[in-house]
């Protein structure tokens, strides 16, 4: 299932995989049923002994026939195995699937927004905040719990490979968790239609060995490195005055949280919510034309002239 | 529908003078003010299924442009605002403007025939329901022409259809035009369910009522009961834009999840209303391809109703994903697959019928029961979707689009489609060719499945729905491309019927009164039938007057040629709710411009609120109270005044 990324027919995580083999039960009973229905319903058709039109149908003898509620009780008894069966299988595992975990590793709070993501790491604790957008790192093996945040309009936060669907609500906190059972690179992706680039609000879930997770998490803690060459030190004097009406780099003056935060921005494998791959080339493309990207992004084409273009990639490429 | 004075209607037997003595009292006047007047239920009828198919024929063009904007992946043919309005606009057109209007229009058309009544309960009513259909239909349409069609799909979340991130008029037009189509409707269902009641022909006890009417009236009992709520959704949306309060705007202690619930609480009854009725004609069609009575009719019948009751418990499968508590989410799972039992029993009673019988292949039986298993996959899709866990995979995925599709184009088109080569030869009076309709069935079944059976796969690869473009690399380029091509061969499938029907309209084999040997009232009638539609009310004994004496049965015979008479004015007669003893002898209004005023006049009230000018609406409310005395008027001929000196 490499070929699709998205599918729900493989699974990584705990919750995906108390789910996968009722999907897979009740994808079975209705590809059966559509399959035995046909069979009974062609055979019938072809017991047909004319075709034609209404001069046929005229002359074809009325028949009285037998009553045929055998055929309706029958069927319904047939049918209420595998209903009983889902119904108690579905019981059980929504049980299961529904409840989140006692004792969660961390929480980290995710914020759905017209067209990105954005996550915070353990809130209760300020010494282990941060912020990130559009890329989770979680640790295999542990569960991790989500509250989600509806920043604007309805969004649904899904990782087919982890967990189903949780819509993030303007106005209530709803609760979902992730746990992987294998390291990976899951994707995620809205699914509640929330306007125009509704297309291009994906996002990534990394679980990595514990170790690795300890690793990325100590150095999203870190501030954004001072800046060392001269067209980094005119970069970053751009982005503070123009990036920083929206963006946030920790450790500069660039403070508003209104778009995703810059700082750690080269560690992430993606932007623009999962629609570039993360290069200098993408990045420059970006930043220039983001409407050509995403038209109706919040983000404005800045038009740069060359050297502030490439002061700002400099600063940018830092940030890792 | 008035209660005339208590005298005994004579019973005579047809006759040449008595039925140019109902002519001249029934028939409408020709030309254009004929037109804009009448309340015969045929034309009503016939109106409502024009003006559907022509809604259809828009909202399929709109979806064959998004099927070429998803081809393949990255493609830029749409921007996204056009996309978004269009995938909104097809969904509100198929859904609101073409499913559930065609089967009005059917119902419309064939209800006082297969009820053995000169006309429905409220005529007048009738002609209000269609003109207002019409003009919301014109209301919504000129928002998306002029640029402001819907953008927030089909159900229109909120807070995205709310002002702060929808400040056009897009979703004002939509507002304004579902307020003012849920009053054609409920107007509608009021007068089913009355004539369902009050207008059966003598002996039609309820347990006789062809299923096509049990279908109608349960779907419009349920519109009477579920419509105010999305009215009332709208309503509340059009003030939280236009003045500021804040039913839904959470930051001011409103709820975004209300618009859900009372939107499901309409929607998901709503689904069940425009198939119910389409049930009901395979239910009644089938059987006469098969050449025997339909097997199970009581429970077919029953488990009509069962469906529409379990379908009020079902809403809240539509919001798994929405983080309500879990004791609630597994009521509605269990009541979603519960639900499934009364769909199975129409099921296997169609299939019981074909084989219990003898079945002739013509167009429309084709249409008939390919629809059983258009209906079983659409059928077992929703079964999936019925559990939690699962719909929490596959909900808001192409899978739940695939399900949407076989739903309504398999258990609403196929059988409309079916229902059309059966009843035109009533309603016209020529058949339908059959051969150009075997090219017609077969290219409409093979492209219909090849454009949405693979998109239950599409789905289960995981691609979400209502996105104007996708990244290549995510395994659905191949099934996209079939899906497309698909829906193109489904587009010609449906052409071809369309030119059927003008080249049969001019030079189809003519059908006589009852050209199938059917066995139900309407074929009792010519074809067309004449603007009074029975000349002698008939008095009926079963459930298939006109197969009696045929199928061993002794000593049931209905009368269809020899009854009431009823020509002393518009008559009809009313008879008793359960049973159908004869109870009064029903005063019809003629022709009227009322309705049409009425409904200019309302129309105008929208138009006016829309465009927040207070004037235009204050004389669209004079315009509709004058329409209102002139039709709440008393007359005499009516009984509902009393001759001055009497």
């Amino acid at each position: 299932m490499h070929l699709a990324p998205l599918t729900y027919l493989s699974a990584a995580g705990t919750r995906a995989g108390i789910t996968l083999p009722l999907t897979w039960f009740t994808l079975a009973i209705a590809i059966l049923v559509c399959v035995i229905i046909a069979i009974i319903l062609w055979m019938g058709v072809k017991r047909a002994q004319s075709r034609g039109g209404a001069a046929e149908t005229r002359s074809a003898a009325l028949l009285r026939g037998a009553s045929g509620l055998n055929w309706i009780g029958v069927g319904l008894l047939i049918s209420a195995v595998p209903l009983l069966i889902t119904l108690v299988w579905t019981m059980v595992a929504l049980a299961r699937v529904g409840t989140p975990p006692q004792h969660p590793a961390f929480t980290i709070d995710v914020t759905g927004r017209q067209w990105w993501w954005d996550v915070r790491y353990d809130a209760t604790d300020p010494e282990k905040t941060f912020a990130t957008a559009n890329e989770i790192h979680i640790p295999v093996g542990q569960p991790v719990l989500v509250r989600l945040h509806g920043g604007d309009v309805i969004h649904s936060f899904w990782v087919p490979k982890l967990s189903g669907k949780t819509d993030t609500i303007p106005g209530q906190v709803n609760v979902t968790w992730l746990e992987a059972s294998r390291p990976g690179r899951f994707v995620g992706q809205c699914t509640e239609y929330c306007g125009w680039q509704h297309a291009h609000m994906a996002f990534e879930v990394v679980a990595e060995p514990p170790a690795d997770f300890e690793r990325w998490r100590a150095a999203q803690l870190q501030p954004a490195p001072e800046p060392t060459t001269p067209d980094q030190k005119r970069g970053m004097a751009w982005v503070e005055y123009r990036c920083g009406s929206c963006h946030r780099v920790a450790g500069t003056t660039a403070g508003a949280t209104a778009a995703p935060d810059l700082t750690h921005l080269m560690s992430r494998h993606k932007i623009a919510a999962g629609t570039l791959v993360n290069t200098p080339g993408t990045l420059a493309g970006w930043i220039q034309l983001p409407q050509q990207v995403k038209p109706g992004a919040l983000m404005p084409n800045q038009y740069l002239t060359g050297q502030q273009l490439s002061d700002t990639l400099a600063y940018l490429e830092t940030l890792k | 529908m008035r209660a005339a004075d208590y005298r005994t209607p004579l019973i005579g037997v047809d006759s040449v003078e008595h039925q140019s003595k109902l002519m001249r009292l029934w028939e409408t006047e020709p030309g254009l003010k004929g037109f804009l007047t009448t309340v015969d239920h045929k034309q009503i009828g016939i109106r409502y299924i024009v003006t559907a198919f022509i809604l259809l024929a828009v909202g399929g063009i709109e979806a064959l442009v998004m099927r070429l904007q998803l081809a393949g992946p990255n493609l830029s043919l749409l921007t996204p605002e056009q996309y978004d309005e269009l995938f909104s606009t097809h969904g509100m057109t198929m859904i609101f403007l073409y499913a559930s209007p065609v089967l009005s229009g059917f119902s419309n058309y064939l209800w006082p025939l297969l009820l053995g009544s000169r006309d429905m309960a409220f005529p007048r009513v009738n002609a209000l329901s269609y003109w207002i259909y019409l003009a919301s239909a014109i209301f919504l349409y000129a928002g998306f022409l002029t640029g402001h069609g819907p953008n927030d799909g089909w159900f229109n979340y909120v807070p995205y259809a709310n002002h702060d991130y929808n400040p056009g008029l897009n979703e004002d037009f939509y507002s304004l035009g579902m307020v003012l189509l849920g009053i054609s409707v409920t107007a509608g269902a009021a007068n089913f369910i009355v004539t369902a009641m009050r207008t059966r022909a003598p002996g039609m006890s309820i347990n006789k009522v062809p299923i096509l009417i049990w279908g109608t009236l349960t779907a419009n009992a349920a519109n009477l009961v579920v419509v105010p709520a999305v009215s009332l959704a709208f309503f509340l949306l059009w003030m939280d834009r236009q003045f500021g309060t804040h039913f839904y705007d959470s930051h001011a202690g409103g709820q975004p999840l209300l618009w859900q619930h009372l939107f499901w609480i309409f929607g998901h009854p709503w689904v069940y209303a425009i198939v119910l009725p389409a049930m009901g004609m395979v239910s009644d069609g089938l059987p006469v391809f098969c050449r025997r009575p339909l097997v199970g009719y009581s429970v077919v019948a029953l488990s009509t109703v069962a469906t529409m009751i379990l379908g009020f418990g079902v809403w809240v499968h539509h919001m798994f994903a929405t983080g309500l508590p879990g004791l609630g989410l597994s009521f509605f799972s269990g009541a979603s697959i519960v639900i499934v039992i009364p769909s199975a029993v129409a099921v296997f009673a169609w299939l019981a019928t074909i084989w219990l019988g003898r079945p002739v292949i013509t167009t429309a039986f084709l249409y008939f029961s390919s629809m059983i298993l258009l209906f079983v996959i659409g059928g077992v899709s929703g079964f999936m979707t019925a559990s939690v866990p699962v719909d929490w995979q596959l909900t808001d995925t192409y899978f739940v689009v695939a399900h949407i599709h076989y739903v309504l184009i398999g258990i609403n088109l196929f059988p409309v489609l079916g229902g059309a080569y059966f009843w035109f030869p009533k309603m016209t009076g020529r058949f339908l060719d059959e051969r150009l309709g075997r090219w017609n069935f077969w290219t409409t079944f093979i492209g219909f499945n090849l454009a949405f059976l693979p998109m239950h796969l599409t789905g289960l690869l995981g691609m979400p729905r209502r996105v104007y473009t996708y990244a290549d690399g995510m395994g659905w380029d191949t099934l996209n491309l079939i899906t497309t091509v698909g829906s193109f061969v489904l587009a010609i499938g449906i052409l071809l019927f369309f030119i059927n029907v003008f080249r049969s309209l001019r030079s189809g084999v003519p059908a006589g009164a009852n050209p199938w040997d059917a066995p139900t009232l309407e074929w009792a009638v010519s074809s067309p039938p004449p603007p009074y539609n029975f000349a002698v009310i008939p008095t009926v004994a079963s459930r298939h007057p006109l197969w009696e004496g045929r199928l061993g049965e002794d000593g049931i015979v209905s009368s269809v040629d020899r009854g009431m008479l009823l020509d002393e004015g518009k008559e009809t007669i009313g008879t008793t709710a359960l049973d159908a003893d004869p109870d009064m002898i029903l005063e019809m209004p003629e022709d009227s411009f009322a309705p049409l005023l009425l409904a200019i006049g309302a129309s105008l009230v929208f138009v006016g609120l829309l465009l927040k000018s207070w004037t235009l609406a204050g004389v669209a409310c004079a315009i509709a109270l004058i329409a209102l005395v002139l039709w709440l008027w008393p007359r005499r001929d009516l009984r509902e005044r009393e001759p001055a000196h009497g």
